[in-house]
């Protein structure tokens, strides 16, 4: 399935008809250099769309990590528990949480557009 | 924005660059910092420290107006050695903190933090007396610092001068280059810190990368220069240290020396400090940092003053100012985003080198 991007660098990804999985654009792990910690909202919280889920810890400095979909959190990536720097390896492959939700292209951009984006500015 | 004479030389090799006290320097670079730090404590790192102020103090009255404005007593301070020290006001505020070579007789350099070089220049200009003569020679003045257990060998490749601990050497030639070559650094291994002429600083800087190849140097920036020094629990200015802090306050009574006859911050070093520096490791996951509020039994005692997560002790630490009431204590908490973590308190340094002192 594709992937569908917020302009706070969190790509969603439909996984089913009920479930999407949401993690970090690789602009953003590279931004936030080597990433130490995680914490996110557990499961069966409510997530928001442009809400904060949970922060993203590098060695330099803590990011908030923003929903890109509305949802109740069905899974959390516990291999991030302990292997945090999995999402500066494969951050389009590593998962943060998983979310009963659909993801909302009306709101999001597509990987081409959000590629395109001039993220420093 | 300042530049140093790397500046360059960082934007070419892909350096992370940002503004540290008004000076365009690398954060890190490729590799990142978690690279770095481990290339600083297992083999050897290079870092750009140019940034830092140096200022000359000579004359009849250099002695005694060290004495007076500066912590530490540098009577017994031999030529060829430096000594650390606070820079303080009548009231026992910081200045800035310093390190203090003694050249000759009553000749010294004195190098101080990049972001304090005016103010410390405005300080010591208004308060110097007697006949002395200061010089604010930093733009005149490249530093390199070379960290880590094989930067002695890397050394020992262009110079056989041996130093101890806080020994330095003026006028030593690096090739044909001139520099002064001090034992010394802030990040908690062995090392060196050398000063040349700004117009060598890239030409000494490829020399150590080249030569240090084999040994795996690896060009650091100022984000493991900052984790290293945390787990060597080493002060830095506008953290642990600043205006409103004593050198007391910020654990460093051993710097602070009273038996002299007149040292400007006499009476207010002398009473007990109302704060004291701590170092805590988490007990809960997370990740304290810099402004965090530390509670004992509920109580509101303090903020931690930095934090990270030590990439050595793969374990979150933090240092902290708080009530000294508390300092006894074993167990805080710590407020990190409006959680409510645990922490101990553990002795400083978090981390020693095997064999220091």
């Amino acid at each position: 399935m594709e992937k569908y991007y917020a302009t706070s660098h969190e790509w969603v990804m439909q996984v089913d008809d009920q479930h999407v999985r949401v993690g970090i654009s690789d602009y953003a792990q590279k931004a936030l250099g080597d990433i130490v910690f995680l914490s996110t909202h557990e499961l069966g919280d409510s997530v928001s769309f442009g809400e904060r889920f949970g922060d993203v810890e590098s060695v330099k400095a803590v990011s908030e990590l923003l929903s890109p979909v509305d949802g109740v959190v069905s899974k959390v990536n516990t291999d991030l528990e302990d292997k945090p720097e999995l999402l500066n390896e494969d951050p389009l492959n590593v998962w943060i949480i998983e979310v009963e939700g659909q993801v909302d292209t009306s709101r999001l951009l597509s990987e081409e557009a959000y590629l395109a984006l001039d993220k420093d500015h | 924005m300042k530049t140093t004479p790397l500046t360059n030389w960082h934007q070419d090799h892909s350096g992370n660059m940002v503004d540290f006290g008004g000076f365009w320097m690398p954060l890190h670079y490729a590799n990142g910092i978690l690279h770095e730090h481990h290339s600083v404590r297992e083999k050897v790192g290079l870092f750009d420290v140019s940034h830092m102020g140096e200022f000359i103090l000579q004359g009849p009255d250099a002695l005694s107006n060290l004495q007076y404005l500066v912590s530490n007593d540098f009577r017994d301070l031999q030529i060829g050695k430096a000594r650390y020290g606070i820079l303080v006001r009548e009231d026992g505020s910081s200045v800035d903190d310093l390190l203090i070579y003694k050249t000759h007789e009553d000749r010294y350099l004195i190098v101080v933090n990049a972001a304090n070089i005016e103010k410390d220049e405005t300080y010591f200009r208004s308060q110097l007396k007697g006949d002395v003569n200061f010089e604010n020679i930093s733009d005149s003045v490249g530093q390199i610092a070379v960290q880590g257990p094989f930067a002695d060998t890397l050394l020992k490749r262009f110079t056989d001068v041996e130093l101890g601990y806080y020994g330095f050497q003026e006028d030593l030639l690096i090739q044909d280059i001139k520099v002064v070559l001090s034992r010394t650094g802030y990040t908690g291994e062995d090392g060196y810190e050398i000063y040349c002429k700004a117009e060598d600083t890239v030409k000494l800087w490829e020399l150590f990368m080249a030569s240090g190849k084999d040994l795996g140097v690896e060009a650091c920036g100022l984000g493991c220069r900052d984790t290293l020094r945390l787990e060597a629990a080493m002060p830095l200015f506008g953290h642990e240290l600043n205006d409103e802090t004593t050198p007391l306050e910020a654990g460093l009574s051993m710097f602070v020396k009273l038996e002299k006859e007149h040292f400007i911050a006499q009476e207010a070093l002398s009473t007990k400090p109302l704060r004291r520096r701590i170092g805590l490791t988490l007990v809960d996951r997370g990740i304290a940092r810099e402004g965090s509020d530390v509670y004992c039994d509920g109580e509101w005692i303090g903020k931690i003053t930095s934090g990270t997560k030590s990439p050595t002790l793969n374990q979150a630490i933090a240092m902290a100012i708080i009530k000294a009431d508390y300092f006894k204590n074993e167990n805080f908490e710590i407020d990190v985003r409006g959680k409510r973590l645990k922490a101990v308190r553990v002795k400083l340094p978090f981390y020693k080198r095997q064999g220091a002192k």
